[in-house]
Formats: structure tokens, sequence, C-alpha cells
């Protein structure tokens, strides 16, 4: 009697809660989600292929503007790499070291209260974005002091550091940490007890152990599944050895988890940070450059090499043909277009609600899907 | 003749005018409260620029920038929009917000209401419940599938929200035996405040005039970050700020309505104490417009807690709104209805006071006892 079909629904490239240029073809039959496809490329800018055509220092800026809110651990992702690749990763002085474990953590605190901030302003919870931006603000004060930028940072070099902290940074950054611990606090006495948070978001896209490992899925979604699974310590790299942190994990695999594991990680980055402090202060002022060739021209070969980012594992591959002074390839293995894969098979079922929560809890940034 | 026509015509529709004005003017001042007070919830300051030009103190100017805006702004309709539904669709709420206003006791009577109706609660809620087919041709003649989304989810939501939000009132009826808000504000102030012997009845209205507001936490129809701006996606200017009209117009209504089904209407005073109607009579007209005063406080601090309301809490999600309004608020208020029926028959109308008492005495313990640390971490590994 009824012509009853389902309807689509396209979810973006502009729309709110799309996190950037984000498309997903929703198939909805009333509010719920028959099927997802997310189209993705509207940011495509071919950074690998430049890669191509650059020398090596040349490349370190273009990595900022791949995931744009976390561009610290871009970079420091993107010169180890090239150190392994030449063979002077045990070169580097002891305090550029540590002040790039320094940045990382503070960038990893200024990704996740973004991530909180959005993924709470799409639940509808509105007051966590402006308390989140108020300390982020501060984290990005201390970027502007280190290297002028507070966004796209281009603040590591191949074999060491740019500049040394600027005078009073550490101070401002002890003096920060000690107080950031109770703002955590006040992000989740408004969510984390409360029911309608809970209603949106415990067993939502519930991810299994399983299902993670198979996606490939890493970082807090992974850890929120229950897998402990973090680079800083399975693979470590600079000073995070000597580093005291727990790394947090969930039970259920389900957005409430992957909070959970995310505002925790924010007070293990400030407990680093805290560790950090006291170390940068016993190093040598201004050893921050290893002693290696102005032109970079590494040996012929290949080397992946990946850390452990805000959003999961960020690995770059670079192959060198050791003729020319730019990779022969370069490939990027981003964290947020390998989680995102999961999506479809999370949105299944759930209503169009859980879509936005779900892609906020993916924490994905389109610049590093698209590339 | 002459005198009923002034009686039943010209003085009412004076009245209605007077009230329909200053409502207008709060409604107006409503948008900047809101934004200001959720800037200051939300450490940041909100809009306090506007006007500094010409010696507006606090950002006042945004009231009169705001209409002028919408005024001044392109009207677009969609060409694929259903025309006719299309323009009905912001006017079908404004006029029963509008209207409802001339049934609202301000102050004592007879001054301070514009017409008094001895079946007026039943009136006002008729009236209301029509500003639902609005927001669904509106979202429907938008032709656009997010505004169509937003429609259906008000449609439901608001007719699901009708029915506890009509029951709760019930047990005021049953109290006070009457449908005339006058007869109700009276009974009040001779006994006690309604939310004392109706404490559970009070808190569904509470709940379910948000509901029925489409305010957080249950904005799903025009939740921002799922429907981009629902049911008005496709209205801009002066229609979009119609919308916005009803809504905020519908929120005093409500807040009018909490106010003297619940909290004494204009009257300060229980058991024929303070300032009941009688004493404020003798004080002649001032007396009329310090209860007017009483009421317009009382309201306002209805407002603040819909404001409130919003700074603290996110969104619910369509079904489980469907499940608070069907599994839980409805049993509750017939629940209600047949527990204060009991005690009617039983004739112990004043052990209810007591009831009522304990349960914000219980609600207060559990609000400001020491709260339970913040879970922090779920399990430490390594």
């Amino acid at each position: 009697m009824f012509d009853v079909h389902e309807m689509e629904v396209n979810f973006g490239p502009q729309h709110p809660s799309t996190h950037g240029v984000l498309r997903v073809i929703l198939k909805v039959d009333g509010e719920r989600i028959i099927d997802a496809k997310p189209i993705i490329g509207y940011l495509h800018r071919g950074t690998e292929k430049l890669f191509e055509h650059m020398a090596y220092p040349q490349c370190v800026p273009h990595t900022d503007r791949m995931d744009y809110v976390a561009s610290a651990t871009n970079n420091l992702g993107f010169v180890e790499t090239v150190e392994k690749l030449l063979g002077v990763t045990k070169l580097i002085p002891r305090r550029a070291q540590i002040l790039r474990v320094m940045l990382s953590e503070l960038q990893r605190i200024s990704s996740h209260l973004l991530w909180l901030a959005t993924h709470a302003i799409d639940i509808g919870a509105m007051t966590p974005f402006f308390y989140c931006f108020r300390e982020r603000e501060q984290v990005l004060d201390f970027f502007e002091a280190y290297c002028g930028a507070r966004l796209t940072l281009n603040c590591m070099r191949i074999g060491g550091m740019p500049e040394d902290t600027p005078p009073g940074w550490l101070d401002d950054i002890e003096a920060f940490c000690a107080k950031f611990d109770a703002a955590v606090d006040e992000y989740e006495s408004l969510l984390t007890n409360n029911r309608i948070w809970k209603k949106r978001t415990v067993g939502i896209g519930v991810l299994s152990p399983e299902d993670a490992i198979d996606w490939g899925i890493t970082g807090p979604p992974l850890r929120g599944s229950g897998i402990e699974w973090d680079l800083r310590r399975a693979q470590p790299y600079e000073v995070y050895p000597e580093l005291e942190f727990d790394i947090p994990i969930g039970k259920n695999g389900d957005t409430y988890d992957r909070y959970l594991v995310r505002m925790a990680e924010m007070r293990q980055s400030n407990r680093i940070l805290k560790q950090c402090i006291p170390m940068i202060k016993q190093t040598p002022a201004g050893d921050l450059k290893a002693k290696i060739s102005k032109v970079i021209r590494p040996p012929e070969g290949e080397v992946y090499h990946s850390i452990e980012a805000p959003k999961g594992e960020l690995g770059y591959y670079i192959v060198s043909d050791g003729k020319t002074q730019n990779a022969y390839r370069c490939h990027v293995r981003p964290p947020s277009f390998v989680n995102l894969q999961a999506l479809p098979a999370l949105a299944k079922g759930h209503l169009v609600s859980d879509l936005v929560a779900l892609i906020g809890t993916i924490d994905i940034v389109l610049g590093e899907v698209d590339r | 003749m002459n005198h009923a026509l002034m009686h039943y015509l010209v003085w009412p529709l004076i009245k209605f005018l007077i009230a329909f004005v200053i409502v207008q003017a709060i409604v107006a001042a409503m948008n900047w409260i809101e934004r200001r007070l959720l800037g200051l919830f939300q450490a940041r300051l909100g809009p306090n620029r506007v006007g500094r030009e010409w010696r507006i103190p606090w950002g006042l100017g945004q009231i009169i920038a705001d209409p002028v805006k919408f005024l001044l702004k392109e009207d677009i309709v969609p060409s694929s929009a259903e025309k006719v539904a299309y323009y009905l669709g912001p006017m079908l709420p404004l006029i029963p917000a509008f209207v409802v206003f001339c049934l609202i006791p301000f102050g004592p009577p007879p001054t301070f209401i514009a017409a008094r109706v001895n079946v007026g609660l039943l009136l006002i809620l008729a009236l209301t419940s029509t500003g639902v087919y609005g927001i669904i041709l509106g979202g429907w003649a938008s032709n656009n599938k997010y505004s169509l989304m937003g429609g259906l989810r008000s449609a439901a939501q608001m007719v699901s929200y009708e029915v506890p939000f009509g029951l709760s009132i019930v047990g005021v009826l049953m109290i006070c035996g009457s449908l005339d808000l006058v007869t109700i504000v009276r009974y009040q102030e001779i006994n006690a405040w309604n939310f004392l012997p109706q404490i559970v009845a009070c808190f569904i209205f509470l709940v379910s005039m948000n509901a029925e507001n489409n305010r957080t936490p249950f904005d799903l129809p025009e939740a921002e970050s799922e429907l981009v701006a629902g049911y008005h996606t496709e209205y801009s200017a002066m229609k979009f700020a119609f919308f916005m009209l009803a809504e905020f117009s519908m929120m005093i209504v409500n807040s009018c309505l909490i106010v003297t089904l619940f909290f004494g209407g204009w009257t300060l005073g229980m058991f024929g104490l303070g300032l009941t109607t009688d004493v404020l009579a003798k004080m002649g007209f001032m007396g009329g417009l310090l209860g007017t005063l009483i009421f317009a406080t009382k309201v306002m601090m209805f407002m603040l807690v819909y404001i409130w309301i919003r700074a603290t809490f996110p969104r619910y999600r369509f079904d489980q709104l469907m499940d608070l309004g069907w599994k839980f608020m409805i049993p509750l208020a017939l629940a209600n209805i047949f527990v204060t029926a009991i005690f009617i028959l039983a004739g112990q109308e004043r052990l209810m006071y007591w009831i009522g008492l304990g349960a914000i005495a219980v609600t207060a313990f559990y609000l400001f006892k020491p709260r339970r640390a913040v879970q922090k971490v779920i399990h430490a590994a390594g």
C-alpha cells in the first residue's frame, strides 16, 4: 500500500559536526542508520608527493598541515624517521630529546582538549567547550613563546631542536601543570557522572579488542577496547623509557570508555610534563643540535618509524635512493585515516544522533585523513 | 450596552496590548540575557560591546541590534519549498504564543488580567499545543531532509510531552477544584503554594515544559550538531526570528504557568499570611503593581532556570527522550494523580505538605552532601 524505502542523507561535507570536510552518505530508516559510507579526499593536498620534491628539512613545515591540531607530534615523527635513516638517533642531545617530549606531551594535551571540547558540544553539552579552550589557549601560548606559532609549529629540526627554551618558559609550564589536574576534574565534574552523558556514550559504538586489532586501530580507541598498546612504551623513543606514566585502558570499548581513556591520558601527559621540567633543568643550556651535515643526503635504503601521536600510531615510511637530497618516496600512516575505517561498522544500527558521537570519539582530523 | 462593550472588548484589548508589548520587550531582552548569562557560565564575556558608542552599558544595544539585523537580512525562500506551508510555518506557532498572554493573571484581578476565563487553564493548554503545527509544516515545506527530521522529531516530542504536561496539572486541579487561574492562585495564598503538596507534579511540569519548548537537554528538533538547525535550517531573516520569538514567548508562557500553578502567582505568602491578594488590594493600584512585580520576579527566576539547564546538560537522544516521556514521566504523573486522589478522599490534604517538605529536604541533602570522587583512571597498566 505504501511505498517504503530508506532515506539517503548526505551528512557533510559541510556539516557542523563532521570536524572538517568529512562526508558520510547515510542510509537511514527513520533515524536508524542502515548504512554509513564515509567519503574522504576533500582536503587532499598531495603532501606525500610534495615530499618527493623537497629537501628533507623543507618537508617539516608540511608535516604540520596534516594533523593540524597536533603538529608537534607530526614534526617529531618525521624528524625521527629521517634521523633513523641517517643513523644519528643516538647523537641527539639530551636537552633536545627532553624538549621534544615536552612539546609532544603539551601537544597531546591540547589535541585531547580540542577533542573533548568538540565531542562534548556534538553531544550537546556546550559549557565544556569553553572550559577546554580556556586551558588550550594556555598551551598554545607556550607554543607561541617557544617557536612563534600557535598551530602549525614547525618546532623540530632534523638532528635537534631550533631554539632553546625562552626565559621563564619552564616556570610557566610548571605553574600550568600544577593547575591542570584540577581543570580536568572540572571537565569531569560536568560530564563523567552525568546521567545524560552516560546515556549518550555507554554502549555506543562498541569496538571489541579483536575487531580493533583487525581494523588496525591505534591510539585511545584501541586502548579503550582494553588493549595495552602505547608506542611510548612498546617502542620507546626519545627519553620516554626514563619517564613514569601509566597507560590507561578501558574495558568495554564503547564511547564512554574512550572518553575516560583520553581524560586519563591528559592526566598522564601532565604527569610526564612534571617529570620533564626538573630533568631539562639539569641539562646544559644551548646543547640542542647534533653535529650532523647541513646537507642531508641519507644513504640508500628505506625505513619505517612510528610514534604515538595523540590520535594513535603516526608512522612515516621513507625510501631514499642515496643520490638526492629528497626522498624517493615518503608514505605517511596517519592514525585518523586508519581509525576512520571502523566508522561504518560502528555506526550500523545506531541512530543519527549517535553518528556525531562516533565521529567525535574516533577523533579524526581531516587534514590527516586526506593528506 | 456601551459599558458592556468597554468591559468585554476595549479594556481587555488594551490590557492585552500592554501585556503583549511588555512581554515582547522581555523576549527581546531575554536573547541578550541568555547570551550574557551563558557567557558568565562559560568563563567568557558574552555580548558586551553593542551600544558602547552611545554610552549604553553592558552591551544592551544587542537587544535592538538583533531584531534590526533580522529585519534587514535577505529573506531567502528555497526554490523547491512548498510555498504556502513554508510561509505558514513561522506564523502558526507565533499566534497561540501571543494569544495566551491575555489569559495569564499577571497580578491581582480584575485589573491585571486581560480576560478571566473560568476554563483558563484548559484554554491555555489547547492554544499552546497548536504551536507544533507550524514546526511540522515548516520542517516539511522546506524540502530539506534535515528540516524534515527536525520537524518529525519535534512533532513526536511535543505530542508526547503534552501528556505528562497535562497530567501533572491534574493534581493541582484536584486540590484547588478549579480551572480558573485566579482561583488557583487564591487557593494557594490561603493554603500552601502548590509545589509543597504537588512536589512530584511540579517536577514533572518543570521537565516537560523544557521538552515542550525544545530546550536543552531536549533540544533535539534543532540539534545543532546533528541536524544543522533542524526545522528552521532553511528559514532566514524575519521568518527565522518568528520561530525564535515563538520559542521565547512560549518559554515565558510556561514560566508564567509554573509560577501560577505551583508557586503562588502574584502573591508572596502562605496560609493567609504575608503579601496576599487582600493585603495588596488594600494598597490600591500600587499594590497591584507590586503583585505584578512579584510575579515577574518569579517568572524571571524560572527563565534563568532554563538558561542554567542549557549551560549544564548534554542532549538526550531521540529514543531515550521518548522512553523518558512514556516510560517514566507519564506513569509517574498518573501515580501522582492516584496518590493525590487518595489523600483528598481521606481528607488528609495537609499531610501532603509534609511529604513535599520531606522530598525537598532529601533532595537538598543529596545536592549538598560531599561529592564522591570522580572516577579517574579506569585501570592503570604498565
